[in-house]
């Protein structure tokens, strides 16, 4: 019997102190039937993408408030590229102007949720994105 | 050897991540990646860790795991967490407690998926694909209950049980069972008061289980200060020397083997007697079952008939 789980990890790089939106989602995509590893805050770019790799993860979420997302997130992007981890999905959370979120899509963040977002339509976005392996 | 133990072996990290995913969904690669990495764990060194929640276990993985990669050994961990019966999702937080600056540490969470016992199914793959990775150490932290995760006697060489001070919990480990699955015993939090008070409750209790258990080391450790995590290491790192200890642990190792083999037995053993019968069969038996038509142990037999006879 195959019994494949997505396994998420949501992050909070930078320093800002706040998680309650992160656990929120985090608690959304548990009752979705994902895996999630959740590390706390204050992680760096180098902290996600070693727990991205160890935990075999199919997304990354980060959920970014103080507004450094414009230098975290590609940071975020390229070490996985550089460890090989393409394939996996990155979605970021937060007070995102929409020009920031155009980029940060270029780049290769598969979406942006902004504030308010109901879980449900990012877990249904997560849901229906994730690649297959 | 298939190309993936070959990549785990030369120390390819993302390979073991995704052949523990393998292992963990059941994957039909599982078992020849599994046979491959075998012949290498042997040397690998299992301690567990089991305690109630919040005890401090994975603050105390996380300073164990940093000063075993100090000291050059390469370190795997294995924390695990409770799948959610509903939804069948699980929140992981142990790494919240774990910082991982060392290349020498994997850190893997685990979800017990239904496993009951504290830990999870693929755990023994688990751990055989961190020692054929070359991990000298893995370190397993069983899920918070505080009861039932006797199971991780059957993984681990070395099993840890972390309480801390407080009042009735030397009872309520007792009640557990926890107290005597236990080779070693941290009291941590041991900069709250009473910690003292909790040793000699555990040491007397031990004495009343079981004369052998009075010699059980007990250490004090202040996890999050990095406080007696030397003299807990050298409690650790003293097991195993002594004739005596030398032969309970190579008992220890073949009850282990004897546990594994039943296990894949039984795993083998309903696959194939399910694929004899083949689908109708089978249902039909589950149908009869269901409605009390017959029971499950003479169900079995039936299904089982075909199989001994040829034999
Ligand atoms: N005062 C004090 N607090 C500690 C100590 N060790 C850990 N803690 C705190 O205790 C809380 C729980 O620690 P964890 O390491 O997550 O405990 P755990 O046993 O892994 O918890 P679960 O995995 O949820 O069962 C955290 O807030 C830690 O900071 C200690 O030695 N002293
Ligand atoms: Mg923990």
């Amino acid at each position: 019997m195959l019994q494949r789980k997505i396994r998420v990890l949501v992050a909070k790089p930078g320093l800002d102190g706040h998680d309650r939106g992160a656990k929120v989602v985090a608690r959304a995509y548990r009752d979705a039937g994902m895996e999630v590893i959740y590390t706390g805050l204050h992680q760096t770019p180098e902290q996600i993408v070693e727990a991205a790799l160890e935990e075999d993860v199919d997304v990354v979420g980060l959920s970014i408030l103080s507004g450094a997302h414009n230098t975290l997130v590609p940071k975020v992007l390229d070490r996985l590229r550089a460890e090989g981890l393409d394939d996996v999905m990155v979605v970021v959370g937060g007070i995102i102007p929409e020009e920031d979120a155009i980029h940060l899509r270029q780049l290769g963040v598969a979406a942006v949720f902004g504030p308010g977002t109901p879980t449900q339509e990012i877990v249904d976005f997560t849901l229906g994105h994730v690649r297959e392996r | 050897m298939t190309e993936l133990a070959q990549a785990i072996r030369s120390g390819d990290r993302r390979a073991l991540a995704r052949a523990i995913s393998l292992v963990e969904s059941n994957s039909p690669l599982a078992p020849a990646l599994l046979a491959d990495l075998w012949p290498f764990t042997a040397s690998a060194r299992v301690i567990g860790l089991t305690g109630a929640p919040g005890v401090g276990k994975s603050t105390l993985v996380d300073r164990l795991a940093r000063r075993y990669a100090e000291q050059g050994q390469r370190v795997g961990v294995l924390a695990i967490d409770p799948s959610s019966p509903f939804s069948g999702g699980a929140l992981l937080g142990d790494r919240i407690r774990m910082d991982d600056p060392d290349p020498r540490v994997f850190i893997r969470s685990l979800a017990t998926r239904g496993h009951l016992g504290g830990v999870n199914r693929a755990l023994g793959g688990a751990i055989a694909l961190m020692a054929g990775a070359g991990y000298g150490l893995v370190l397993v932290e069983t899920v918070g209950a505080g009861q039932s995760e006797v199971e991780i006697m059957s993984h681990a060489d070395l099993t840890v049980v972390v309480l801390m001070p407080g009042v009735g919990d030397d009872v309520q480990a007792n009640k557990a069972g926890i107290l005597e699955i236990g080779d070693l015993f941290v009291v941590n939090k041991a900069d709250l008061p009473g910690s003292d008070l909790t040793v000699r409750q555990i040491r007397s209790m031990l004495g009343l289980l079981d004369k052998r258990l009075a010699q059980v080391p007990i250490t004090k450790t202040v996890a999050t200060e990095g406080v007696g995590i030397d003299a807990l290491i050298q409690a650790l790192d003293g097991f195993g020397r002594s004739p005596e200890e030398l032969e309970r642990q190579a008992a220890r190792r073949r009850q282990q083997a004897d546990r594994r083999l039943r296990e894949a037995l039984a795993e083998l053993a309903v696959e194939e007697i399910r694929a004899g019968a083949g689908d109708d069969r089978w249902q039909e038996a589950i149908t009869r079952i269901a409605a009390r038509e017959t029971d499950p142990e003479r169900a079995a037999r039936a299904l089982l008939r075909p199989i001994t006879k040829e034999a």
